[in-house]
């Protein structure tokens, strides 16, 4: 090739790269980061009857420059803790447990689709991605139509004998437990599966030979050796599920109120711009810890698969 | 790693299986209920997948989802693979830690933030530069675009990663140039991930109530949207009808896209 067209290719090249790199920057920065900069912005004014319905938080008039800068909404979610404070908490409580469920549940079955021959795990694996790719608006559709009190297992069990009265499981603890196990469970077992798969039998062997009980083995050689699937998990399903909408919104009655239920009402019932993104930035307070955590993990994963071809 | 497997942990694994499986099986059976109770058996029929069919509200809903799922799936493919291509490729480029940390926050961001703030921000730039004029498709395709491009980007990279570079490495000392060596060799080994990247950017948009409701106006509810409407007001027949078919239709994708895969797998153990 002619020297001036490599020269020509060269340019091209390096500013191709920049443009590969440039044109998802921006589109991130002005449709992801700027959002997240406006809400924060928002948080800081008053509500007001106006299209938006928020007073501008700086501008010109008559008289100059003027600011509309207040805390007032801060104080707000402070001064009525219980109907603001009281959810983020019951969020935080209803993502842990709800955590620790689908981790009872998954770390069974992760177990059993790992340890099954070529053909079973197939069929298992199949039946994890199911779900997985299914609308989790329908699964929770599905599941109000079991838990209601004319819903099917009522329904069984007065026809059954066992009892005459239909219990009350929708608008429970229980039945937001359910939700979130029926929507996060997939999240939870293919983590888990991955690092189960990889776990070498020799390992275990060798535990088993030395004289170790199985619950020995488990704990000693086996659950050191699948945390770090066990943290994945557990962090795809609590960052999610403390934000959570569709399943409070669903499933929960008053006792069950949860952060994003409460940022919903306060944004398309009350109105209440200013407020709501004060709530979201609250709900963003709460995430932060776990937010970085994940990305930490993820940046030594990140690390990890870079080191080989980060020397060429 | 196989094995036998204790007792409990089959029990515990069935018991999982059955609360992922339970609640769908008993929706479908009762969507050919004749009945309206969706308790209560009262002999077979199609009759709520017939109104279904003529439902107008659904099925307009319905077809804004696809093409809005569409649209938001391709680019988010296309920012997804340009992403992945930068990571895996470019070594330590300036504004590496801008961009990992951009394109994975949306991935762990809280919905109804998300939601939220691009409302807020398309608002604001209506009144700055006069677009976007008003919420609707557009708005929704931008919002379900940003996220899907962060979840096809990590798709993506995986498999660029895997991805032997000597291959490359080879057209580009037979004398192929960037663009050529990409469509001819890169492109068609990384194809699988990016077909399953376009695919669950497609599933995450059609599947979006939270953002949908915060970013679409007026007439351009999508199927989610009306779906959870109807829902608030209560389970009936034809949700359950509309369920079965969307349920059908993964388990037709997700069974035969196993399949594939397995032959795929099985002809290049041959080979």
């Amino acid at each position: 090739m002619p020297r001036h067209l490599l020269m020509l290719n060269r340019i091209t090249g390096a500013n191709g790269r920049r443009l590969l790199v440039a044109v998802p920057l921006v589109w991130l920065a002005l449709f992801f980061l700027l959002p997240l900069l406006k809400t924060l912005q928002v948080s800081f004014t008053t509500a007001q009857r106006s299209v938006p319905p928020y007073a501008p938080l700086w501008g010109f008039d008559d008289t100059g420059f003027f600011t509309n800068f207040t805390l007032d909404n801060y104080q707000l979610l402070a001064t009525y803790w219980q109907d603001y404070i009281g959810p983020a908490g019951n969020s935080v409580k209803l993502a842990f447990f709800s955590t620790l469920v689908c981790l009872i549940f998954a770390y069974p079955m992760a177990w059993w689709i790992a340890r099954s021959n070529a053909a079973w795990r197939a069929v298992l694996l199949v039946l994890v991605m199911l779900p997985f790719w299914t609308s989790s608006l329908l699964r929770i559709y599905a599941l109000i139509g079991l838990l209601n009190p004319n819903g099917f297992i009522n329904a069984m069990l007065i026809w059954l004998g066992i009892i005459d009265t239909p219990m009350r499981m929708m608008q429970t603890d229980f039945s937001i437990y359910m939700g979130m196990v029926l929507t996060y469970l997939p999240l939870m077992i293919l983590p888990l599966y991955a690092v189960m798969v990889r776990l070498d039998d020799d390992v275990i062997e060798a535990a088993t030979d030395l004289g170790a009980s199985s619950v020995g083995v488990w704990w000693t050689v086996i659950l050191p050796l699948t945390l770090p699937g066990v943290i994945a998990g557990s962090l795809l399903v609590f960052i999610p599920a403390v934000g959570e909408f569709v399943i409070p919104a669903l499933l929960g009655g008053p006792d069950q109120l949860m952060m994003g239920k409460v940022l919903w009402t306060e944004f398309f019932r009350n109105r209440d711009w200013p407020v709501a993104a004060a709530i979201a930035m609250l709900l963003l307070a709460i995430l932060t810890v776990p937010i970085i955590y994940a990305r930490y993990q993820d940046g030594r994963d990140d690390r990890d698969a870079d080191t080989p071809t980060g020397a060429s | 790693m196989t094995g036998r497997v204790s007792l409990p942990v089959i029990c515990l694994g069935i018991l999982g299986f059955g609360i992922l499986y339970v609640p769908m099986t008993v929706m479908i059976l009762f969507s050919f209920n004749a009945g309206k109770l969706v308790s209560v058996w009262s002999g077979f029929s199609t009759k709520w997948y017939a109104s279904l069919l003529t439902n107008e509200q659904v099925l307009n809903a319905f077809g804004l989802s696809l093409f809005i799922a569409f649209w938001a799936a391709t680019i988010a493919t296309f920012f997804g693979m340009m992403i992945a291509i930068a990571f895996v490729r470019f070594g330590n480029f300036r504004g590496r830690l801008a961009l990992s940390s951009l394109s994975s926050a949306p991935l762990v961001m809280p919905e109804v933030v998300t939601g939220l703030s691009l409302l807020l921000l398309f608002i604001g730039m209506e009144s700055v530069l006069g677009w976007p004029a008003g919420r609707g498709v557009d708005t929704i395709i931008i919002a379900h675009a940003t996220f899907g491009m962060c979840f096809a980007a990590v798709v993506i990279q995986a498999r660029l990663r895997d991805f032997d570079r000597d291959i490359e490495d080879a057209a580009f000392d037979l004398g192929g140039r960037q663009p050529f060596v990409f469509f001819s060799v890169t492109l068609p080994v990384i194809l699988p991930a990016v077909i399953a990247a376009w695919l669950l950017a497609f599933t995450l948009s059609f599947d979006d109530l939270v953002i949908a409701s915060f970013v679409s106006g007026p007439g351009s509810s999508t199927l989610p949207v009306v779906v959870f409407s109807k829902v608030r007001l209560g389970v009936t027949p034809e949700i359950n009808a509309l369920a079965s078919i969307m349920v059908g239709i993964v388990a037709a994708s997700v069974i035969g896209g196993a399949f594939l895969m397995r032959r795929r797998l099985l002809k290049s153990d041959h080979d």
